[in-house]
């Protein structure tokens, strides 16, 4: 079992009332909102289960959205998000449905801007942790304590070795790796967690590797 | 670097050896986890501290109900009362149970609170530890050494079992948060690493087996009375330890206790609302007069 931090026990210092059910919210929403930009236009909150059934009470639509609109999970503006002038410029909508093959607190994000659209799925796993497990049509792993990279690419061989060199230059240590395909030869993901914040110049060279379609700079969240 | 500290004897021995406090071995060896200085360590703690304060004092005066209307009007009650005729057991009793209320009350109502271990139970530890402050005119670092070895227990215990009701039940959060209390008084008063060691194994002993059966699944009914409720019962677990009473089973084994019971608590008393607390018929009616009242907005 990974050390624990003794933050863990007595923090974060939060909007309450459920460390999941709101803190957790917000964190999903901030890590949407680190992996596709700040310019989103429209976005759907699908809730799921406990989200859905209780989601109202805890104030975990409140959450889902200040997180989009870049707030922290201390942030008492959250309270009343709605008022708010940014989540008046954003076109969203929330559903509330029932999928017990998902986790019991699960949202997916589903976002558009003008020239990209995006899905995620993210659950909140308890005490405010949660994991953003879904990019599109990849399996990821993204839990906000690391400077995450995201990349989506072709199928090819050499392809972590290229990415993992291009990181060694800087000298970050790579926390952990993970990556997952539709099938042979076609796309792939890749989800490196590094120790390290890396520099853009490097992304920059990642994005420029033949095959690869996207790069994602994942921002590690505050505690 | 040496290995952190994942049981309490491992902690005793290493307090006993290095001749520390539970505060300084874990200080350092969060300062050492996190690539930091033990002085930035404890400016995070204070942090906490204040934030904890900050919430006491708005929520001693307001009266502003929850989302759902049930709760978030009893702080004040229980402040009047105290008002007219004193606590039987005096006014430190008066300062725990009304701060921690009035923390759990702030919570539920969307206020800032620290949740120690979780915002279900953040009333506990700030109740106890700035209320007795207070009384007995504890200084700040005092203060943050109390929080610090609160956070140390329940970062031991987190090795053994999650810290949330759906793993749990509610001995994994308020349980905890009252054995944290618990160890943060006895460290206030100058209490040995033993005693703080048996206050933390009475303390959990009678939470065992305490569910999580909340009425519509929120932290409401009956997640913020109990916050009192078992501050109050980390003040019995102190009396006992500082008069060297042990506890006959080691702490560690109480952890044990505590997750195996966890393990082989029912899901329907964990945080799923499916039992219990949650399936009166008085809990039933609240639900459902809940979900016509939202029915409308969701």
């Amino acid at each position: 079992m990974k050390q624990s931090s003794l933050f863990n026990a007595i923090y974060p210092i939060m909007i309450g009332p459920s460390s999941s059910h709101t803190a957790g919210a917000v964190r999903l929403g901030l890590l949407a909102r680190n992996i596709f930009g700040n310019n989103i236009k429209n976005i759907t909150f699908k809730l799921y289960n406990s989200y859905a059934q209780t989601g109202f009470g805890h104030g975990t639509d409140k959450g889902l959205l200040a997180g989009i609109l870049g707030l922290k999970v201390d942030d008492i503006r959250i309270k009343n998000i709605f008022n708010l002038p940014e989540a008046k410029n954003l076109n969203y909508k929330f559903e509330y449905l029932e999928d017990f093959n998902r986790h019991p607190n699960s949202v997916d994000f589903i976002m558009e801007s003008d020239d990209e659209r995006m899905y995620i799925v993210g659950n909140s796993i308890g005490a405010g942790n949660v994991r953003i497990i879904k990019i599109n049509d990849f399996s990821v792993k993204i839990s906000g304590e690391y400077n995450t990279l995201v990349i989506n690419y072709k199928d090819v061989a050499g392809m972590i070795s290229k990415v993992t060199g291009l990181i060694q230059l800087q000298n970050i240590n790579i926390a952990s790796l993970i990556c997952d395909r539709n099938a042979k030869g076609e796309e792939a993901s890749m989800c490196i967690c590094l120790d390290k914040d890396i520099d853009l110049d490097i992304v920059e060279k990642i994005k420029l590797i033949p095959d690869v379609y996207f790069v994602k700079n994942v921002k590690k969240l505050e505690s | 670097m040496i290995k952190d500290i994942r049981t309490f004897s491992d902690l005793l021995e290493i307090c006993t050896n290095e001749n520390k406090t539970i505060c300084e071995v874990f200080e350092l060896q969060e300062a050492n986890f996190q690539e930091i200085s033990v002085e930035q360590v404890r400016l995070r703690v204070k942090k906490a501290l204040d934030a904890m304060k900050n919430a006491i004092e708005i929520g001693l005066t307001s009266k502003e109900k929850s989302i759902s209307g049930q709760c978030g009007d009893d702080c004040v009650r229980l402040k009047e009362r105290y008002s007219k005729k004193h606590a039987i057991f005096g006014e430190c009793f008066e300062k725990i149970t009304t701060y921690a209320l009035a923390t759990s009350e702030e919570n539920l109502r969307m206020g800032k609170i620290v949740a120690c271990p979780t915002a279900g139970s953040c009333g506990i530890v700030p109740s106890v530890i700035i209320g007795i402050s207070e009384e007995y005119k504890f200084d700040e670092n005092t203060q943050i050494d109390a929080l610090i070895t609160a956070g140390a227990v329940a970062t031991i215990v987190s090795y053994k079992m999650s810290l949330a009701g759906a793993v749990g039940g509610c001995q994994a959060e308020c349980g905890v948060a009252s054995a944290m209390a618990a160890a943060a008084v006895t460290q206030m008063f100058g209490g040995s690493v033993k005693q703080i060691l048996n206050a933390v194994a009475l303390c959990l002993k009678n939470i065992l087996g305490l569910t999580c059966d909340p009425v519509a699944g929120l932290v409401e009914i009956p997640c913020v009375k109990r916050n009192p409720f078992l501050a109050i019962n980390s003040i019995t677990a102190f009396e006992f330890a500082i008069s060297d009473i042990e506890s006959k089973i080691p702490t560690d084994e109480v952890v044990d206790a505590m997750a195996q019971i966890g393990e082989l608590m029912s899901p329907t008393l964990k945080e799923s609302s499916q039992a219990g607390l949650a399936k009166t018929k008085t809990a039933v009616e609240i639900d459902k007069k809940l979900k016509d009242k939202y029915k409308g907005k969701i």
